[in-house]
């Protein structure tokens, strides 16, 4: 069990982020993810293996001032 | 050949500012919240000429994420995107939600990646910067490496404290962000100016929030203010294309006055036509 954006998940041993973020049709290109209070960049989301008990954040960019 | 007089008004450019890293070549930075629709609003931030655009970091929605999405409609090839921390009530929260900001402008290959609109609130209300918060927030970013912009409160003392902190830009609110009150307190605004510009005039002060009209963003820029940023005025206006149209006008409006030196105010009238040679008779004896 994995907590996203205070939603809990159900996941599969091994998930990569890559993998979580294509299940939930997320456009990697326009968000940042911070898993355990610690961003994870870009071009490591296919080599960190999510476990059970993680917090993440996906954010992306909305219309602001 | 370019005339004398086309070679003085090319002089005349109210010229580009520098921020951090970055040269602005207009002295507008708008919002993209709050509009009716995304269409509206890529057209208005193309009407008002902006270059920089404000932007506020939410959580994805993890439903329906495939779904329209902020920069589907700002080309971020085209923009320089100013990533906010609004909504932060503590330093700490601002520091992530900067770093977040920062690790989503990297993603896209955007230069605004290592700036940040620092937004620290004291009080849901108001939405009053709380100034102990954004102190201690600025102090982090900047040895994270960030250029900040610093929402502030319009009072001198914690405008020079965060400049002394290494804030890249100072922004000072003319009145509580979405009021459209205006500039409440252009004293306070000559002060910080004084201040924050004494033996370092280029350093940049913004009037960041309060705006209601063009107006007041002309006043902001003739009390000599670097760029005005504001949303709502646009977003918000009864006809957001001409209010664009109009900020943008009043931004170059402002700026041009205060570079041109405004004459003093005085209680008397000075004629602008001579008094000698007047086919007139006086009814009053000279003086009177």
């Amino acid at each position: 069990m994995v907590h996203v954006n205070g939603e809990a998940m159900e996941l599969s041993a091994g998930v990569t982020l890559c993998q979580l973020l294509r299940q939930l049709e997320i456009t990697t290109r326009h968000v940042a993810v911070e898993l355990n209070l610690e961003i994870v960049p870009f071009e490591r989301h296919s080599e960190c293996i999510l476990a059970d008990g993680d917090k993440l954040e996906v954010v992306t960019l909305v219309g602001g001032g | 050949m370019a005339t004398e007089l086309e070679s003085k008004q090319k002089t005349l450019d109210a010229g580009v500012f520098q921020v951090g890293p970055f040269e602005l070549s207009s002295r507008l930075i708008v919002g993209s919240g709050r509009y009716e629709n995304a269409t509206v609003m890529k057209e208005c931030l193309e009407i008002s000429g902006a270059q920089c655009i404000t932007v506020a970091v939410r959580r994805e929605r993890l439903h329906d994420a495939a779904g329209e999405n902020l920069l589907d409609f700002i080309d971020s090839e085209k923009y320089l995107l100013l990533p906010n921390t609004a909504g932060c009530y503590s330093a700490e929260d601002a520091v992530r939600v900067a770093r977040m900001g920062r690790e989503i402008l990297r993603a896209l290959g955007n230069p605004g990646a290592d700036w940040v609109k620092l937004e620290c609130l004291g009080d849901s209300k108001t939405l009053l910067p709380d100034p102990v918060a954004t102190l201690q927030a600025t102090e982090q970013l900047v040895s994270d490496g960030f250029h900040v912009l610093c929402y502030t409160s319009d009072d001198p003392v914690t405008a020079r404290r965060l400049k002394a902190a290494g804030a890249a830009a100072v922004m000072p609110a003319g009145s509580p962000i979405g009021s459209g009150q205006g500039i409440l307190n252009p004293n306070n605004l000559r002060i910080i100016l004084e201040y924050l510009k004494d033996e370092d005039p280029a350093y940049p002060v913004i009037v960041d929030a309060g705006v209601g009209t063009a107006s007041d963003v002309a006043q902001a820029m003739e009390l000599g203010v670097d760029g005005v940023l504001l949303n709502t005025a646009i977003a918000h206006a009864r006809d957001p294309h001409r209010m664009a149209e109009a900020m943008k006008l009043a931004t170059h409006a402002g700026r041009q006055a205060f570079l041109a030196g405004r004459i003093p105010k005085r209680l008397y009238a000075t004629a602008s036509s001579p008094e000698e040679g007047v086919v007139a008779t006086h009814p009053y004896p000279r003086g009177n």
